[in-house]
């Protein structure tokens, strides 16, 4: 199978989709000409031109809501955010509108829209460039929230998202982009809602998504080598959230490490957290962890923000709390 | 007071529609007062009255089957002149299941998408967006249509205004942006918060053409929106300022203290319906026993619509649920 990295499956989502449905459209700064900020979109203005990979003034909320008007009306646009930080900037379209059309005209409308880029901590990038946001949007019903770690995973979700009729949060990670992995030549979909057993195991469950997977395979892999057999839950889609795979895999091991690289209030992290604690009460043998972010802004410094997140080390000092161990 | 029109121009069945349109939005208006007064209706109601000539003008120059209409969250008057169901509009008042957004949307956020009527927002300029992606949609599939955006000048200052009048520019969207100036944002006096007294001239800054246009003049709306949408289906984007002013309080919780009685008085002398009664009078194409003829009618239509949603079902708690994904 060819190994293509994170950016590359991405580019060939998209690929795919706006050759399958001419009404699939790509819009966003600089994602034409320039070929994308992080090179996503790299090759694709070439290809459909410039009524289809469309450059865009640097105008989040502006070009957003032309985005979901756009999609209301018939077309299926894919947004690129230059980065989630800037999404800020279009969240009132996101949230009032986006989500929110269809459940206030009593149905009549849908919005079949992605809304994608990098979200979560880079590199020395500082408070307003390295943050994680999906909280803010999996807050919110009408929206479906996707959090792909893989190639694999990255590829077959962004063809589902762009052929799902409801707007979809798409949250890829700079960090991640260069990353690589198997990726099947044929066409494959991977569906939405459903989370992903990246490791099994039986003695510890680490529920994850996005760029900390890593740090949860690097932790699993040290584990190993200490006896202790940990089963990775990677979540993939944030909303609508997998909660059947996540209690089979705590109701199997009876511990719970939950990781999640955004802050940890009101975080699906600790969300997540509340659901195990709730529905697999009778199951666990220690109380869940959460291995957060520090609830701080992220520092320019490199050792301090490598402190501020998750980290395998972290990770295992959490896995040993919920074992009992030292 | 009456303009010099050349009434020959059109057919008196076509002059009466406007008269019926106009009178039927304000008998409507007057019936929704009356039953917010008895608690029928709640939250937040803005209503329509003295504004009539401004959709009834507008919406009229319009051929629904290919053209569009959004507006802010004063809309009931749009949503009837499209020709939408005055007991669907009047039991979602009533939040009524039978109500044209099921009883979810309510007097802000009412829909009809079958007659191209997308709402109905009630956050201050965020429709300014989704009208212009409507357009581009239109654009992009090579459609015959326009789309009428419809705001308050109490919008105009928002970033969603400014970031999509230069979009509609760049990408040659068939779109006409129409700031019904009311005079009053809430209740501050539009001259207080502009650096501008004339709206007309914030196209210029996008190199859109914009123009004053006289909005208790059902005629001269419905001749300059003409005229805007033969530029705007060639591309060419338009921005209407519509003076206006509304005769009650901004919400119906607004007792209006900031404007004086003589003001309001004055405004009333120019009635849009009272303009266009007597140039149908003096040119004979109406007698008073037809007009009131219609008056009764728009009564009887407002009072139906009453007992319509009154005996309509409440949606069921279940319904809750629905219509949150596609």
């Amino acid at each position: 199978m060819p190994i293509i990295t994170y950016r590359e499956a991405l580019r060939h989502a998209m690929d795919e989709e706006m050759a399958r449905d001419g009404k699939v459209i790509l819009l966003g700064e600089e994602v034409a000409q320039y070929q994308g900020a992080y090179k996503v979109s790299q090759g694709l203005w070439e290809k459909y031109g410039s009524k289809r990979v469309i450059d865009t003034p640097i105008t989040e909320e502006g070009f957003t809501g032309a985005a979901i008007g756009a999609a209301m009306a018939g077309l299926r646009p894919i947004v690129e955010w230059m980065t989630f930080n800037f999404s800020l900037q279009a969240i009132d379209q996101v949230i009032n509108n986006a989500a929110k059309y269809r459940y206030m005209s009593g149905g009549q409308i849908k919005t079949p829209i992605v809304f994608r880029g990098p979200n979560g901590p880079a590199e020395y990038l500082a408070s307003q460039h390295s943050q994680a946001l999906q909280s803010f949007y999996a807050h919110c019903p009408g929206l479906v929230v996707l959090a792909p770690a893989t190639p694999y995973d990255a590829k077959g979700l962004l063809k589902s998202a762009i052929r799902d009729d409801n707007p979809v949060v798409f949250l890829e990670g700079e960090m991640m982009y260069a990353w690589k992995g198997e990726v099947p030549e044929e066409e494959y979909l991977v569906p939405i809602g459903k989370a992903d057993i990246k490791r099994p195991g039986k003695d510890v469950s680490l529920i994850v998504h996005s760029k900390p997977l890593k740090a949860a395979q690097d932790a699993a892999a040290e584990l190993a080598k200490a006896g202790i057999d940990a089963e990775i839950v990677d979540l993939r889609s944030l909303r609508p959230l997998d909660e059947k795979a996540i209690y089979d895999s705590v109701k199997k091991t009876g511990r719970c490490v939950v990781i999640d690289e955004s802050w940890p209030v009101a975080s699906i992290g600790s969300w997540v957290a509340w659901l195990v604690s709730k529905n697999c009460f009778d199951y666990l043998d220690a109380p869940v962890e959460l291995v957060s972010s520090e609830d701080v802004p992220m520092p320019y410094n490199h050792r301090l923000e490598l402190a501020v997140q998750p980290s395998a080390p972290k990770i295992i000092e959490a896995v040993k709390k919920v074992m009992y161990l030292g | 007071m009456v303009k010099d029109h050349d009434l020959k121009k059109y057919s008196p069945e076509f002059l009466k529609k406007l008269l019926k349109d106009m009178i039927q939005i304000r008998r409507f208006e007057e019936k929704s007062a009356q039953m917010y007064g008895l608690q029928k209706i709640g939250g937040f109601c803005h209503l329509y009255i003295g504004q009539e000539a401004v959709a009834v003008g507008a919406i009229n120059s319009l051929d629904l089957a290919k053209d569009h209409v959004v507006t802010a969250y004063r809309d009931h008057g749009h949503i009837l002149a499209c020709g939408s169901s005055p007991d669907a509009v009047m039991a979602e008042l009533y939040g009524k299941a039978t109500g044209c957004s099921k009883g979810k949307g309510g007097s802000m956020h009412l829909f009809d998408v079958e007659k191209h009527f997308w709402g109905g927002n009630g956050i201050v300029g965020a429709h300014i967006p989704i009208a212009t992606g409507i357009a581009l949609k239109i654009k992009y599939l090579e459609e015959k249509g326009v789309v009428l955006c419809f705001f308050g000048d109490g919008a105009i200052h928002q970033g969603a205004f400014h970031e999509s009048l230069n979009l509609a520019k760049i990408w040659n969207l068939p779109v006409i942006y129409i700031c019904e100036n009311n005079q009053y944002g809430m209740g501050t006096f539009y001259h207080r918060v502009s650096s501008v007294k004339d709206f007309a001239v914030m196209g210029s800054a996008y190199n859109i053409p914009g123009k004053t246009i006289d909005g208790m003049d059902v005629l001269e709306v419905y001749e300059e929106v003409s005229s805007a949408a033969r530029l705007a289906r060639e591309g060419n984007p338009v921005f209407l300022e519509i003076k206006t002013y509304r005769y009650k309080g901004h919400s119906m919780s607004d007792p209006a203290k900031y404007r004086t009685k003589e003001e309001l008085e004055d405004y009333k002398r120019q009635d849009p319906i009272l303009i266009l009664k007597s140039m149908l009078e003096q040119a004979e194409l109406i007698t008073e026993e037809e007009y009131k003829q219609m008056d009764a009618e728009a009564k009887e239509m407002s009072a139906r619509s009453v007992k319509f949603a009154e005996e309509s079902p409440e949606p069921t708690i279940n319904q809750l649920y629905e219509d949150i994904y596609a």
